[in-house]
């Protein structure tokens, strides 16, 4: 028992004796690590760190927008790092990233997200000098703007088109029920399989029915004398919405079957490019796919029904924000208003990712080399800029819904009122 | 897991006490190599400490700064002390235990009584400030000036100097007292900025943005109340805040109309009379009112209870198919005579070596009415994912697919693990093959699959992908769009909290919390009864 007391104490010893030096070999590692780490965040992300103007862009348009800025850090002495998300993960992304504290200083986003960013006070105000709004298309400064004020500088912009087989169809279609004349006569001769290869899916695709939604005389919301969206005008559930929706769906699953759920966005393209269907309600995104199909092809805007108004498909812009709080707001203010505006900074993102500019020289010059270009501000030309206020965010599931069921064929009056009862109690709260 | 260490690791009854550890054996006498090996990992654990502190220190974070010390210290007391030798090996589990399972827990918990949504994410200061900041528009016909930053004295600390030149090349200077003109300056005639101005020092660009919080506080105060803002590094324009905060009545007078927003602290947001409110909000705690919405709320609750059924359902059928099936192509397989045996056992684990997400997008396109397989193959024109019963056979079917061959793989292992010997026992003893299977091999097989069947049935409870990826909770029914009828609680939450639509966090956050009630209920109880089913078995 004694024996068994003694070595314990010396135990306890030689324990005291060994843990002086290792903790000074602790505190030699942690201060070696910690250095290293130090080091490792200054060079790696430092997200609205000073020094480095960080922006977020996706992948696709990353490279375009580092090289670009080369010019910007000379001039400016500030790094530039751009990261690459994907488009679609930006305004979550940075809302969260906003609110903790690591938001980059400049970012890349639709115009449609600009009310939500508001609202949530995560951009700021722009102010552009006229000499530098002079230059950018009115409607895209616009469609940037909440409660008057300038949020983000629009850069490009995009709407979709119909694009023809016109080897099969040589002459664009003034009226949609041409087109759908046309596509039947195709499909009964056997040429094609299908009138026409616009996605529906189940969900419904509200920003592709919009131009036949508004050729019809639906309306979303009610804008006021100046063009500002009213979003206590609702008009999912009116009764032009409704008398637009059943007309639509007098081509739907029930009807002539041109209109049908089981096109999605997955294989409308496809049965474009495998020539099954002679008309193709596509974007500039498939511009890429199209021209590597051996489709011969040609754009024109989106026709409207016969006794009815202009098609307006919905235009969105593409744009670059600033993060309210970022660390270098005096040289991300700098970027968007002088360098965003400059004809060349939006000609090397053209060559990166050609979208339709919005800068009205960049344009020209773009639209003289592409006819593709041209077609496509042309099939723009009645569209409407996909509002902006954060109320649209509610629209889309709940329409695009009752857009689908209408195709299949339920009531469409139910369907339609239903989907409004949704959007306006989310709304309202 | 937990069921895993009960059957196989607990002692059984009767066996002597351990003999008390001795703990210093292990403490004191390490070899060498196993010191230096603990000073490297105290070492790095304690540089992850400082790491984690400097960023807490810069944000005046003295509470996080505290939890982070008490950590180190903790891990310092139990590997530097020799008689924690059962801390030692817990000590990990529980830190991981706690940063990444309780932590997320106590959160979502702590933000389902608030209304974090968007419009609704920061505080009260933030959304003051983006008000006031956000109102402040160019004064029409107001002049336009070309700007450079400069200084009184010190660019890093010297008060701020706008040096301005309007079209007329009139050079003026303002500070904070106001707006004077200035002599004597060059102006380069390109660009109109100031080079070189007596008495001021004129800033790069670099040094300017290092001043940027300054720079967005000041501005140049003029005669009509406005006030000069800078816009980028080279221009400036007279502009002024339409809505103004007043303290003394909490409430924001929009100058321009006339209109009082009065702060309302249970809604996070200001409002005026009409009911309208102001698009900046902030966060507030709503006590139990997330539940309440969709437990009370006749609509929501509908929803919600009607979705809970048929997650219920789904989660059931699953598992019970993929055991069923499981287990029959197991039991197959696993006759003696068959031949090839390896060569159908790789075969039938391959979906399980597929990756889950394409082959769901691949069934998705399998089920579409007129392209899909099944219809074109079957000569069938079933509307598969536009009618909410054969969605959801859809459903179950692709994920039945999906399953069975795990539930094979653990079947076929705890098949090889029941010794033959008691299939032909109950063969000589005069059972048939179903009642020597149902009474011999059944239970056996059971005591090692129900784990299994619990954590399956849980795992599906939240099986977001089956779900999302191949219905996206549809079809939806006209009079609801918000709750499909394939909608899963988890698909439910996700459309609420992520979807295009104003993000809800604080009401995803009380469903999640449901969700983890419900399925720790369903764990606990299902658990529990495994375990009266293994004492049944000794």
């Amino acid at each position: 028992m004694r024996d068994l007391l003694i070595t314990a104490s010396r135990k306890e010893d030689t324990m005291r004796f060994r843990s002086a030096p290792a903790v000074t070999g602790i505190a030699a590692i942690a201060l070696m690590a910690t250095a290293c780490g130090g080091g490792g965040a200054d060079e790696g992300g430092g997200t609205a760190a000073e020094g480095t103007l960080v922006i977020w862009s996706d992948p696709e348009r990353a490279d375009a927008i580092q090289a670009a800025a080369e010019e910007f850090t000379e001039a400016n002495g500030i790094e530039v790092e751009v990261q690459g998300l994907a488009f679609d993960d930006i305004q979550g992304d940075l809302l969260n990233a906003h609110q903790a504290g690591n938001a980059p200083d400049v970012f890349i986003g639709a115009h449609d997200w600009t009310g939500n960013l508001v609202r949530n006070g995560a951009v700021q105000p722009v102010e552009l000098p006229q000499d530098r709004a002079a230059g950018v298309d009115e409607t895209a400064l616009e469609a940037l703007s909440f409660d008057g004020q300038l949020f983000g500088v629009p850069y490009s912009q995009e709407n979709i088109f119909l694009m023809r087989n016109s080897e099969l169809v040589p002459e664009a279609p003034e009226t949609f029920e041409e087109l759908v004349e046309v596509g039947t006569r195709l499909k009964e001769d056997g040429e094609t399989s299908e009138v026409l290869a616009m996605a529906v899916g189940q969900e419904g695709e509200p920003f592709r029915m919009n131009a036949l939604f508004t050729s019809a005389g639906g309306y979303l919301f009610g804008q006021d004398d100046t063009g500002t969206w009213d979003p206590s005008d609702l008009g999912v559930g009116s009764d032009e919405s409704i008398a637009a929706m059943e007309k639509i769906a007098e081509y739907g699953e029930q009807g002539e079957g041109v209109l049908r759920r089981s096109i999605d966005t997955e294989n409308d393209a496809v049965l474009f490019y495998e020539q099954d269907a002679p008309f193709f309600v596509a974007g500039p995104w498939n511009i890429g796919d199209a021209n590597e199909s051996g489709v011969e092809y040609a754009i024109s805007p989106i026709p409207g029904f016969e006794d009815g108004g202009p098609a307006r498909p919905y235009i969105g812009y593409q744009a670059f924000f600033v993060t309210e709080g970022s660390a270098n707001s005096a040289l991300a203010q700098e970027f968007v208003t002088n360098y965003v505006t400059d004809p060349g900074f939006v000609l090397s993102l053209y060559e990166a990712d050609p979208r339709t500019p919005v800068q009205s020289e960049a344009l020209e010059s773009v639209s003289a080399d592409d006819p593709n270009i041209a077609a496509i501000a042309e099939a723009g030309a009645d569209g409407m800029p996909m509002p902006s206020i954060p109320e649209m965010g509610e629209t889309w599931e709940p329409l695009g819904q009752a857009q689908a069921q209408a195709l299949a064929g339920e009531d469409v009056r139910e369907a339609m009122e239903a989907a409004h009862n949704t959007i306006a109690e989310q709304i309202g709260e | 897991m937990a069921s895993n260490t009960d059957s196989e690791g607990a002692p059984s009854p009767g066996a002597p006490a351990r003999p008390p550890l001795p703990a210093g054996r292990f403490a004191g006498t390490g070899s060498l190599g196993g010191q230096l090996l603990k000073t490297a990992l105290l070492g790095l654990f304690t540089a992850l400490g400082v790491w984690a502190v400097l960023p807490l220190y810069v944000a005046d974070n003295w509470w996080g700064i505290g939890l982070v010390v008490a950590v180190v210290g903790l891990v310092y007391w139990v590997y530097l002390s020799g008689r924690t030798v059962p801390a030692k090996y817990l000590l990990p589990g529980v830190l991981f235990l706690t940063a990444f399972q309780i932590l997320p827990v106590l959160y979502t918990m702590s933000t389902s009584v608030t209304n974090l949504s968007d419009g609704h994410r920061g505080d009260k200061e933030q959304a003051i400030a983006a008000i006031e900041a956000f109102s402040v528009t160019r004064d029409p016909d107001s002049p336009e000036y070309t700007l450079t930053v400069a200084t009184m004295g010190d660019p890093e600390t010297g008060e701020l100097a706008f040096l301005l030149t309007d079209a007329g090349d009139e050079a003026y200077v303002g500070t904070a007292e106001g707006l004077d003109t200035l002599s004597g300056a060059e102006v380069d005639p390109a660009s109109g900025k100031v080079t070189d101005a007596f008495g001021y020092t004129v800033l790069t660009p670099a040094e300017v943005n290092a001043r940027s919080a300054d720079l967005q506080e000041f501005a140049v105060p003029t005669d009509s109340g406005a006030g000069i803002r800078s816009s980028g590094l080279s221009s400036a324009f007279e502009g002024s805040a339409t809505r103004v905060y007043d303290e003394d009545c909490d409430c924001v007078t929009d100058t321009e109309s006339g209109a009082v927003y009065h702060a309302d602290d249970e809604r996070g947001a200001f409002y005026n009379e009409e009911g309208e409110r102001l698009a900046q909000g902030w966060q507030v705690g709503v006590g139990l009112d997330n539940f309440a919405r969709f437990l009370l709320n006749p609509t929501f609750a509908s929803s919600f209870f009607g979705i809970l059924l048929w997650n219920v359902a789904f989660a059931a059928s699953v598992t019970f198919l993929v055991f069923v099936v499981g287990l029959a192509v197991a039991l197959t397989l696993h006759v003696p005579r068959l031949r090839g045996r390896a060569l159908y056992r790789i075969l039938v684990v391959l979906p399980y070596a597929m990756s889950s997400l394409a082959m769901y997008l691949l069934w998705r396109d399998m089920f579409n009415t007129d392209f899909g397989l099944f219809n074109r193959m079957l000569g069938l024109q079933v509307d598969w994912l536009g009618d909410a019963w054969s969605a959801r056979a859809a459903v179950i079917l692709a994920n039945v697919w999906l399953g069975y061959p795990y539930m094979f793989l653990v079947a076929t292992g705890a098949l090889q693990a029941i010794p033959r010997e008691l299939g032909q026992a109950a063969q000589i003893d005069g059972a048939g093959p179903w009642q020597a299977f149902r009474n011999v091999t059944l239970p056996l097989l059971m005591v090692a699959m129900t784990p299994i069947l619990i954590a399956t049935f849980a795992f599906n409870f939240n099986n977001f992908n089956a779900v999302w990826l191949i219905s996206k909770g549809g079809p939806f029914s006209p009079d609801n769009p918000t709750a499909g009828a394939t909608d899963l609680l988890i698909t439910y939450t996700y459309r609420l909290a992520f979807n295009e639509a104003t993000a809800q966090y604080g009401y995803a956050a009380a469903l999640s919390v449901m969700i983890f009630v419900i399925v720790s209920v369903i764990s606990v109880v299902s658990l529990s009864r495994s375990k009266a089913l293994q004492e049944v078995d000794r």
